[in-house]
């Protein structure tokens, strides 16, 4: 228990001390709220019978944020093996599954932190949930976002050696993954491939989780939402560790 | 007294290059055991296949009884380790690192907390604790990661060239605290080192290895008397031979030595 607290409390010291990665890394959704969000709106209004743009990019960017500082934490373990503080962990009587769960734990509260900050920042926007009485469940599919997809940076950190592998890992997994979440579209009325690639995508069931618990109703559907997060991050976790307790020195 | 390090036919190849050969010896419990050889001689690579880090090609390993491949938890729980490479944490402080290995080596908080005072203050750094360690010099750093090393008690200590790039004073003061921690605890210890004078003040065993083989092994005195040599400096040039710093240098060697420039590790 102190091991996956010590592990959880070294990820966010370090990213709380350099100001620079928690400001830089709200650049970019910051970026897609107010640029797409008021670029966009009018004519999306136009449209769809007064339909707000807002009610659906916020959601999206609120996702983005999470994905993008999720992947980053989980990835971490390059630069921790880069600069050699990997070894001192690997080398410790503590089992490889604690210090996986120590490491998500930190990446996820910071991704989620990142979250709630994007959430504050769509008020500014415009941007108004239907019910606060969802606001928990709001809360629950953020973690649940950040949770996955820093297993999933842990896991894909844990077999690239060198940050060579990693610009393939931005331009042709986590792009895609946000681009075809639905982050920037409603979900209705999709041409048929693009509404399969969608509901392939993880990212997808938290996008519309969100908008469930912000603005109902969810496209998917929340239960659907919330089982396939859960599911697929349980199965992360099993393999990211199952990865991490292979790498060597 | 009876072997806690137990290693047979250890052998460790990365693609087509044998880093180690198919070394065999063992270390007594509570001895100081010195491991000598060159640079690329495979020092290195067989304290992380004795550390869980690296799975050898082939061979057994008995660390404290307990096979580094089967019961990965079992060694890891049976010794501690100072790495030759960095592997400290630049985004913590001092403290905050010495902190995080007693916690992650289950150091009850009291002990641990008193410990670190201890340590601080033996390798100078009291004053520093709560800096950064990457506004350190290289020196400050080697002597955190030595205190770090030592903050828990473990059956058998490996220190991997502890003493690179450390001034004079800290060298002695390192291994009078390594020397008093195995006498008064029975902690054996595994090192490496390129100065001969220490190895020969402080170990009661030596194996010296060469590309990989284990090419003398015994008392520093056993070994000045098996090549005649008046100190273990030259016993080890004798039995090493001055090939890479003299002009014929084999292609081997030359070969071993580009390999050597490109690889990091
Ligand atoms: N991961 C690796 N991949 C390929 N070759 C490696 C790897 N690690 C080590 N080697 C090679 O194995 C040989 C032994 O290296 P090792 O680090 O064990 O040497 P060493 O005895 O510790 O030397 P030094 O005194 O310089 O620390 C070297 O030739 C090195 O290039
Ligand atoms: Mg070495």
């Amino acid at each position: 228990m102190n091991v996956v607290y010590i592990l959880w409390l070294r990820q966010l010291k370090r990213t709380f001390r350099s100001k620079s990665r928690v400001i830089g890394s709200l650049g970019q959704p910051l970026l897609f709220l107010f640029a797409l969000g008021f670029g966009f709106g009018p004519i999306y209004a136009k449209a769809n019978a007064g339909a707000n743009y807002m009610d659906v990019i916020a959601p999206g960017v609120m996702a983005m944020g999470i994905l993008f500082t999720a992947v980053f934490s989980g990835i971490e373990i390059i630069w921790d093996r880069q600069f050699g503080f990997l070894k001192e962990t690997l080398v410790a009587p503590t089992s490889r599954m604690n210090i996986m769960i120590g490491r998500t734990l930190g990446g996820a509260t910071i991704a989620s932190i990142q979250g709630i900050i994007i959430f504050c920042f769509t008020f500014i926007a415009g941007f108004r949930p239907t019910s606060y009485m969802m606001l928990p469940v709001a809360l629950l599919i953020v973690f649940l976002i950040a949770v996955l997809f820093t297993a999933l940076g842990t896991a894909i950190a844990s077999v690239l050696s060198d940050f060579q592998g990693f610009q393939l890992v931005m331009n042709f997994l986590v792009m895609p993954l946000f681009f075809l979440s639905g982050a920037l579209f409603p979900l209705q009325n999709l041409p048929t491939v693009l509404a399969i690639i969608v509901r392939i995508d993880p990212l997808s069931y938290g996008v519309d989780g969100l908008r469930g618990a912000l603005i109902p109703p969810a496209h998917l559907g929340l239960p659907l939402d919330l089982t396939v997060l859960g599911a697929i991050t349980l199965l992360l976790l099993i393999i990211g560790s199952y990865l991490f307790s292979r790498i060597e020195a | 007294m009876s072997a806690i390090i137990e290693v047979e036919n250890l052998t460790k190849k990365f693609k087509d290059f044998t880093a180690v050969n198919g070394i065999t010896f063992s270390v007594e419990q509570s001895d100081i055991f010195a491991f000598l050889g060159p640079n690329g001689a495979g020092k290195t690579t067989t304290i992380k296949m004795l550390t869980t880090l690296l799975k050898p090609t082939s061979g057994t390993i008995k660390i404290n009884g307990f096979d580094p491949m089967i019961d990965k938890d079992a060694v890891r729980k049976s010794f501690g380790i100072v790495f030759q490479d960095p592997s400290l944490d630049d985004e913590l402080t001092a403290w905050e690192n010495m902190e995080f290995h007693g916690v992650l080596y289950h150091v009850p908080k009291e002990l641990r907390r008193k410990r670190i005072d201890e340590l601080l203050e033996i390798v100078e750094l009291n004053d520093r604790r709560n800096n950064l360690v990457k506004q350190f010099s290289g020196g400050m750093k080697r002597r955190l990661e030595i205190a770090r090393g030592l903050l828990h008690h473990p059956k058998v200590l490996f220190l991997d060239e502890p003493t690179i790039g450390l001034d004079p004073q800290t060298r002695n003061h390192l291994w009078q605290y390594v020397i008093d921690l195995n006498k008064e605890e029975g902690i054996t210890v595994f090192l490496t080192t390129h100065y001969m004078e220490e190895a020969e003040k402080v170990a009661r065993k030596i194996a010296i290895i060469d590309h990989g083989n284990i090419v003398a092994q015994g008392s520093a005195e056993v070994l000045r008397e098996q090549t005649k040599s008046d100190s273990l400096e030259n016993a080890f040039l004798a039995l090493t031979g001055k090939a890479i710093r003299d002009e014929d240098a084999s292609g081997i060697d030359a070969m071993r030595q580009r390999h050597r420039m490109w690889t990091k590790r």
